[in-house]
């Protein structure tokens, strides 16, 4: 026999196995299946932020068996990599194409807000994990009603991170640094600002960059010059690694402060040791649901779950939850089982939503850690705040 | 004052990046009046192969920096023989379209997984951090290195082409490139040596930016060199000194628009210069036909 007849034989065993593999989910389509699209950025300059959520959608689908009610779930999913164009595309995709009935996603701000848009036209049910601008359901007094999240919301974060400045670090100053094309860095800014002027504080110095700016050394000059007592950056952990280097060389001495945006395993923990930042969980809480979440995900993937995580996990068994108790694939029955959500005993708190779609839940203060002798980084529970 | 002073070393450092950039531009513009759009990519490579040259392999930093010349100049000559070369005389925009087109491609060749991947990397301090205060003003080692090696490559540049042979035949080609062949000047070399020796100086750029700048990724480019290119023309596209004056001014209008009025402003201002210098010097500060040309 010669190889080629072998070839031959292998190739066709082949194509025979993939038809009966096909035939399978043909017969498996006509079980009820319900499709879920997950968007995340797991590429790019947060793709940290990408990979814990899905590791934590996959992992809560996991755990309940790929069912929800009658129903099987299909995960889909796509890479926005924190970029709004792609992620409008890949939201239309997941719609028009695959045909989801609901969106998991995404993570940061600027890219959930045009999913948003998409996900509302074409009346389809979105919960975010950790898109925190108030944007993101309601614009311009218009509430996007298929839109929920399992996070806190901008108004709130800026607010804690400014009254823990005040009253427990007793600051009298601060300089603010943000991203002006980021939704997500403007609003913190912006809420923190007022709420730390408001609170008997004085903002010193305001600057702004853009997302592809890599020198600040002008404006830490200014900063330097002005001798904060606080320095708020609240931007992402690539860009807040970088600030916070040059913000050292220009021999900047105050504590720094950020947002959620700063929960990474990639943030410079050398140069960010010593600052506050305000999240949605810390895995010190010893509340059991906490603790068993934490020991499943150590289980599954060898790390402490950070914020991303939680709420990625606790958005994903919201929209269970939700499909269970409507026991239907229609999008808008979904939608009402998910805004009457009562007290879902979630991990980042008891979630209740209001009429926005965001849930009422406390934040808590992390601070920042490192060990020069093993060089390892981590984050100390401080406190929790209350809205 | 000192607040001022501390502006002007900012502005300093990012000025002489720049100029490493823009002297690419320039020196290609000069001998075959092609704006190498893909330039501030290969500034990009030249910053990868630095960060894995003394943070991946812990090669010492000034051998780091020489192999990510030596890499990028191997690249620089390469991208001239497969893009630009069978377009030598092809009508303008064409080259500058396949020169758009090489940019893109390395931008996202190097996103690949397998290349250099698209995510965002942290670039650790390649020495300790030394900080000095002289006269109120905060300056760093790294700050130092940025300068002197920048210098050092300068005046390398300024010997190799007003006292080598090399230098002469470039002199020559970009005056003019059928009387330089006529007189045994092997024209095609020459261009090569011309792309090699920007592309080394770009990939010198692109590893200081990495230590200045500690955090790389594939598009990293992109800005930089837009910057960098601005810098050239408003120095005078095709000349070498206006190349760096104009990365100089560049460097300091950004740092003090920053500084002093507001950082929203800062690249408003810097281009509104830039249109102000060329609506009076339409060929640039230093720009004008003559034989400093290269």
């Amino acid at each position: 026999m010669s190889k080629r007849f072998w070839l031959v034989i292998g190739l066709a065993a082949l194509v025979v196995m993939l038809a009966v593999a096909g035939c399978g989910q043909q017969q498996a389509a006509n079980q009820k299946v319900i499709k879920i699209g997950l968007i995340a950025p797991l590429t790019g300059d947060v793709k940290t932020f990408g990979e814990s959520t899905k590791n934590a959608v996959e992992l809560a689908l996991e755990q309940a068996g790929y069912k929800a009610g009658d129903y099987t779930i299909q995960l889909i999913e796509q890479d926005d990599a924190n970029d709004p164009t792609q992620a409008t595309n890949v939201a239309t995709k997941l719609i028009t194409q695959d045909g989801v009935k609901a969106i998991i996603g995404s993570v940061t701000s600027k890219t959930t807000i045009p999913i948003s848009e998409v996900a509302q036209a074409n009346k389809v049910v979105e919960i975010t994990s950790t898109a925190t601008n108030p944007k993101v359901t309601v614009d311009n007094g218009q509430r996007k009603d298929y839109v929920f999240r399992a996070c806190f919301i901008d108004p709130f974060q800026g607010k804690v991170a400014a009254k823990f400045a005040l009253d427990q670090l007793h600051a009298k100053t601060a300089s603010v640094i943000y991203d002006k094309g980021n939704d997500y860095t403007v609003g913190l800014a912006q809420y923190f600002m007022d709420t730390f002027k408001a609170g008997g504080g004085q903002i010193l110095t305001e600057d702004t960059y853009t997302v592809n700016d890599t020198d600040f050394s002008a404006i830490l000059a200014k900063v330097a010059k002005a001798k904060p007592d606080i320095l708020y950056l609240p931007d992402y952990y690539q860009k807040v690694s970088l600030i916070g280097q040059q913000a050292r060389d220009a021999g900047i001495k105050a504590i720094f402060m950020g947002g959620d945006g700063w929960d990474s395993s990639d943030l410079n923990y050398a140069v960010m040791a010593g600052g506050y930042f305000t999240n949605h969980y810390s895995p010190e809480d010893t509340r059991p649901e906490v603790q068993k979440w934490v020991q499943d995900y150590k289980a599954k993937y060898g790390s402490t779950p950070d914020a991303l995580a939680t709420l990625a996990y606790d958005a994903t068994n919201l929209l269970l939850n939700a499909i269970k108790t409507a026991n239907s694939d229609d999008p808008t029955a979904i939608r009402d089982a998910l805004a009457a959500t009562k007290d879902f005993p979630a991990v980042s708190g008891k979630i209740t939503f209001d009429q926005d779609g965001n849930p009422i839940k406390p934040a808590v203060i992390l601070k920042v850690t490192y060990d020069p002798q093993t060089k390892q980084g981590g984050t100390q529970f401080v406190a929790s705040v209350a809205p | 004052m000192h607040y001022l002073l501390q502006q002007i070393v900012n502005g300093l450092q990012l000025g002489l990046i720049y100029a490493l950039i823009a002297l690419g531009y320039t020196m290609v513009y000069g001998i075959i009046k092609l704006i190498n759009f893909a330039h501030g990519d290969v500034f990009m490579v030249g910053a990868f192969l630095g960060y894995y040259g003394f943070a991946v392999y812990h090669l010492p930093f000034y051998l780091a920096v020489v192999i990510a010349m030596i890499g990028c100049a191997i690249l620089g000559v390469t991208i001239e023989f497969l893009a630009y070369r069978p377009l030598r005389y092809a009508p303008r925009i064409a080259a500058l379209i396949t020169a758009i087109g090489v940019s893109l491609f390395l931008e996202y060749f190097s996103s690949l997984k397998f290349a250099f991947g698209p995510d965002y990397r942290t670039v650790p301090r390649p020495f300790t951090e030394i900080h000095w205060q002289i006269a109120g003003t905060t300056i760093t080692n790294t700050q130092v290195i940025v300068a002197v090696v920048v210098v050092v490559l300068l005046a390398f540049l300024q010997f190799l082409i007003y006292h080598t042979k090399v230098g002469k035949a470039m002199r020559a080609v970009s005056f003019d490139h059928d009387a330089a062949r006529l007189m045994g000047i092997n024209v095609n070399t020459v261009i090569s040596a011309t792309f090699g020796l920007g592309s080394a100086l770009a990939a010198a750029g692109g590893t200081l930016y990495a230590v200045a700048y500690p955090q790389i990724w594939p598009f990293m480019g992109i800005m930089p060199g837009l910057k960098a290119f601005t810098a050239a023309v408003l120095g005078g596209i095709g000349n070498i000194p206006g190349a760096v004056l104009g990365s100089l001014l560049m460097g300091q209008i950004e740092v003090l628009t920053a500084g002093f009025i507001s950082s929203n402003f800062r690249d408003v201002i810097a281009f509104s210069v830039l249109i102000l210098v060329l609506l009076v010097r339409p060929a640039g500060l230093l720009g004008q036909a003559g034989p400093e040309k290269v």
